[in-house]
């Protein structure tokens, strides 16, 4: 029986995903996402203000591009290390601050990008019709921003679910535990079920949040999964604010 | 009367300074060690990467069809997690730098392929009219007149494929081929070893920052018309 087959067989065993001994499927699932969801909020909490303010007054680009950069740059298991040794300690709490920090550059690019791509004319337009500064920004700059935004939020989500399992390398827990443990007691079946766990939490986040994108997004709909997709799938835009997970 | 203070005592007992000059100097030999594995890792992975995705972007370009489902499948290798992607290749490659060599080839490969794709995609239509009506054939029109036009986008690819790689190869800790990745890891491990740590990850940011600045001279050398505008 190769590892492959090992491992669909760990999966199969219900057993696996209800135990209570801190390495049941569903707890590290339940771990896993609530780690990411909180780190996403956080950095959503962070970028979206920031993002509207300067896009909307089209200052502070050098710095957005700037900080985009540097982030590429930093390996993200060395910020999950550095903040598991500070005072904090190792565990959840460090996991989240450390993938929110990750979190912030994708969606503050997105949302800067895209209240300042927003047509002036619209804005003047929008000013001429008496719409306050915050009602321009809400009701005209906004709706045409939000497929940017979205993207930013869709990579920085996909980014946090599938480096929160490098934790498990700290320390720390979510899915990635498995693949940790597995490696580390040469049970090859229970790590490769636990990448495939990884794996497909990733996808399925990044497919729920195309959805999601398509469902807030006003205006005449286009399927997700047609030209849509292949229109952002060309370079400049994606490859420019993406980061490698 | 000092035993309530908790259980961290070994980790606070002993110092454990951010940076250690004296850790530095005292293993330098195996920083080193780690250094190269971490600058070849990277420099074969963009180079396989470039090997393949050149091809590829070419036929992508000459057969309409396959541009989307390629197009499509890097997407799903680009969101495959790191961790996972080394996990599922362990079985093919055992514990060897080659597991991670793949996965970061895989990587490497969906940045570049975009690119590479976009750049010649941009190239204007008029221009490559202009060369054939010259009598350029389509080997001469690719080498002298789309890649120049396409350069600029195929240099940015680089640039983002290399910082991405310097960063991705410290997940290799998993296979025990992680380049400074070890350090990082294996201060950890050694009761948080603060220097360690930061060293090894100031290690992989000054990297990829002085690789990027050398490609960032090599496209400027590379395309000395774009110097003139600016």
């Amino acid at each position: 029986m190769n590892d492959f087959s090992r491992a669909f067989v760990y999966l199969n065993d219900p057993f696996n995903w209800n135990r209570t001994d801190g390495e049941g499927i569903l707890h590290l699932l339940e771990e896993h996402l609530a780690i990411s969801a909180i780190a996403v909020l956080l950095a959503m909490a962070v970028a979206l203000p920031t993002g509207v303010i300067l896009g909307h007054r089209s200052t502070g680009g050098g710095f957005i591009v700037a900080l985009s950069n540097v982030s590429r740059a930093i390996p993200t298991l060395a910020l999950l290390t550095i903040f598991a040794v500070t005072p904090i300690g190792f565990g959840d709490t460090a996991t989240t601050i450390a993938l929110a920090i990750f979190a912030i550059p994708p969606i503050l690019t997105n949302t800067f990008v895209g209240f300042r791509e927003v047509d002036p004319d619209v804005k003047e337009s929008a000013r001429a019709m008496g719409m306050s500064p915050r009602q321009v920004i809400a009701r005209a700059e906004l709706p045409l921003a939000v497929p940017l935004v979205m993207t930013g939020i869709r990579t920085a989500s996909v980014q946090v679910v599938a480096t929160a399992g490098l934790a498990a390398l700290v320390g720390g827990g979510g899915l990635g535990v498995l693949i940790n443990l597995g490696f580390g007691q040469q049970d090859y079946g229970l790590m490769i079920a636990g990448a495939i766990l990884v794996a497909g939490l990733a996808l399925l986040t990044e497919l729920a949040l195309v959805v999601l994108s398509w469902v807030v997004t006003p205006g005449p709909r286009r399927s997700p999964f047609r030209r849509h997709r292949l229109r952002t799938a060309t370079p400049g835009e994606a490859m420019t604010v993406g980061v490698p997970l | 009367m000092s035993a309530v203070v908790g259980p961290v005592l070994a980790a606070d007992a002993a110092p454990n300074p951010w940076f250690s000059l004296s850790y530095v100097t005292g293993n330098g030999s195996a920083i080193l060690g780690y250094l190269g594995e971490h600058v070849r890792l990277t420099i074969l992975a963009v180079v396989l990467g470039t090997v393949i995705a050149l091809p590829l972007a070419l036929v992508a370009r000459r057969f309409r069809f396959l541009s989307a489902p390629l197009l499509g499948l890097s997407t799903i290798i680009y969101t495959i997690p790191s961790l996972a992607m080394f996990a599922l290749l362990f079985p093919l490659s055992g514990l060897s730098s080659t597991t991670v060599l793949i996965g970061l080839v895989a990587y490497s490969l969906v940045i570049l392929l975009r690119n590479f794709v976009a750049g010649l995609a941009a190239v204007p239509a008029d221009v490559q009219e202009a060369a054939r009506g010259m009598g350029y054939g389509p080997a001469r029109m690719f080498v002298a007149v789309e890649l120049p036009l396409a350069l600029p986008t195929f240099m940015a690819g680089l640039r983002i494929a290399t910082v991405s790689t310097v960063a991705l190869t410290t997940v290799g800790v998993l296979v025990g081929h992680g380049g400074l990745g070890q350090l990082i890891v294996g201060g950890f491990n050694a009761n948080f070893y603060r220097a360690e740590i930061v060293t090894g990850a100031l290690g992989c940011i000054l990297l990829a920052l002085l690789f990027d600045v050398i490609l960032a001279g090599v496209g400027r050398l590379l395309t000395p018309w774009a110097r003139v505008r600016a």
